[in-house]
């Protein structure tokens, strides 16, 4: 069967591609277009480490099919930081050391700025319920929590 | 699976086309958070999968007759940020808060947890103390259904061939209603319910409860609705004793399984507890639509700071 034309808009850019049905967003966006910044770390929505945006939601893209991205707009770790200037949320985890091997790293960053966008002063508590969906194995999650929250008052005064 | 077609209808009318007309298996892909992982698993192999997300009567929220119809198709996250919905039916709302963590509700749906047909579907109980009907539309038309009786075993659903679940009808509530859902898991986040326990009730003006519902999740083949229970609180003040009923009839109605999440005893025990909590969480929210001047509102805060 014919393979599928899609069209969409990946971190403000408009891109086509060409998929089956059976592949999912994060093979589209690591095997097709060549965007590895996403990770797979489960494939059964279980770890968050392939979080990114569809048209504002935080969603696992090993649970979206690429065709059902027609028309949407798709935000990934690759359009989080212009060139070398960080993002806030980036630029903490580097300054608190929140990552050791990184695989979790991008996905509980969209995660993170999903969560900052809709609750700009968040508590611990609500830090750590917002990243629920994420898995670390090697963090131990502390200084994931403590990045985001130090990021959050930066941008806050921003 | 290279074979594996894909349409995104936007008519319920041609969706129904879609699905009576495929050859081999067609499957309804909603969120996709229970089906694409089946499919991955080789558990099912859709011929053809039919996206429901493109058609607008499956992915509203609207007013009806003074109570909710939200399509079948609508995200959790997009029910839970409903104000309206959320205030109207808090019971409703815990169970579906509760499906996966925000990235999972993001994409998944009402009619997915429902139609996946999950003993432990955490909506299900909360949508049948509610008294939800589901709209359902199938080659023969439309036709009107109980949440209850939509799945029948793990797995199962009472739909034919072609039908969808189109949406669920949440009624008008009645004065002083409350409801609330909780489930019991090992972890507080992204686990399966062991036991899952719903509640619906109403008081009268004098705080007697003049109407229950009670559903219980995870302790038989599918979600029940356990009208001993409710029975326990009608009449009553919703007081200990009649708690107690409540969590003795919650556990007589358990059939579980023993399972790596707990054995038939301790469901059957948890279901008892779970119920209770529930009533007692309904029974706060229900009180607290009196009048901050009203005895009962108070009594139930002097209760609760013990
Ligand atoms: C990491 C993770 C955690 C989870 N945690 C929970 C949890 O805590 N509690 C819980 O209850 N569930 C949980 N789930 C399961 C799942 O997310 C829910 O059951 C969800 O509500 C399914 O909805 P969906 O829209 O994704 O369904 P889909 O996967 O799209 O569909 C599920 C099934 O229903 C059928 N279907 C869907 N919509 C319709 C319709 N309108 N009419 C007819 N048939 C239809 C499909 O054909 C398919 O067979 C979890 C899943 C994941 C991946
Ligand atoms: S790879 Fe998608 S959630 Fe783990
Ligand atoms: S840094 Fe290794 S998984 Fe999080």
């Amino acid at each position: 069967m014919a393979k599928h034309h899609v069209t969409a808009t990946i971190n403000g850019n408009g891109v086509e591609f060409l998929c089956e049905t059976h592949q999912t967003l994060l093979e589209v966006l690591r095997d097709e277009l060549g965007l590895t910044g996403t990770k797979e770390g489960c494939g059964t929505g279980d770890c968050g480490a392939c979080s990114v945006t569809v048209d504002g939601r935080l969603v696992c893209s090993c649970l979206v099919l690429g065709v059902e991205t027609e028309g949407k707009s798709i935000q990934t770790i690759e359009g989080m930081g212009v060139g070398k200037d960080l993002h806030p949320l980036q630029r903490k985890f580097l300054e608190h050391a929140a990552l050791q091997c990184g695989i979790c790293t991008p996905g509980i960053l969209i995660a993170a700025r999903s969560l900052l966008e809709r609750n700009p002063n968040p508590t611990e508590e609500e830090v750590r319920y917002g990243l629920a969906g994420n898995l670390c194995r090697c963090t131990g999650y502390h200084k994931i929590v403590d990045a985001v929250l130090d990021a959050a008052r930066e941008m806050r005064r921003a | 699976m290279s074979e594996m077609r894909y349409e995104a209808p936007k008519t319920l009318a041609a969706a129904v086309a879609l699905l009576s007309g495929a050859k081999g298996q067609a499957s309804v892909l909603a969120g996709g958070t229970d089906l694409l992982i089946q499919m991955r698993a080789g558990r099912v192999e859709p011929e053809l999968l039919v996206d429901i997300k493109g058609i607008p009567e499956m992915t509203s929220i609207v007013a009806e007759n003074g109570g909710f119809r939200f399509g079948a198709a609508v995200t959790c996250m997009e029910l839970i940020e409903h104000e309206a919905f959320a205030k109207a039916w808090p019971g409703v709302t815990d169970g579906v808060k509760l499906i996966g963590s925000i990235q999972v509700k993001g994409r998944a749906t009402v009619g997915g947890n429902l139609c996946n047909a999950s003993p432990a579907a955490d909506s299900v109980p909360a949508l049948i103390t509610a008294g939800a009907a589901v709209s359902i539309v199938g080659p023969n038309g439309r036709r009107e259904a109980r949440v209850e009786d939509i799945a029948t075993e793990p797995g199962k659903i009472s739909l034919a061939k072609g039908e969808i679940v189109v949406s669920f009808l949440l009624p008008r509530r009645p004065p002083h209603s409350g409801d609330a859902y909780l489930r019991f898991t090992p972890r507080t986040e992204m686990d399966i319910a062991v036991v899952g326990a719903g509640v619906n009730l109403t008081l009268d003006e004098k705080g007697v409860c003049s109407q229950a519902r009670v559903s219980l999740g995870a302790v038989a083949e599918r979600a029940l609705l356990v009208s001993e229970a409710a029975a326990a609180l009608i009449g009553t003040k919703v007081d200990a004793a009649a708690l107690k009923r409540l969590a003795a009839a919650a556990s007589a109605a358990c059939r579980p399984i023993d399972d790596k999440r707990g054995t038939k005893e301790y469901r059957i025990k948890v279901a008892g507890v779970m119920a209770r909590r529930a009533a007692e969480i309904a029974l706060a929210r229900s009180v607290s639509s009196f009048a901050p001047t009203h005895s009962l509102r108070k009594t139930a805060r002097t209760q609760d700071s013990i």
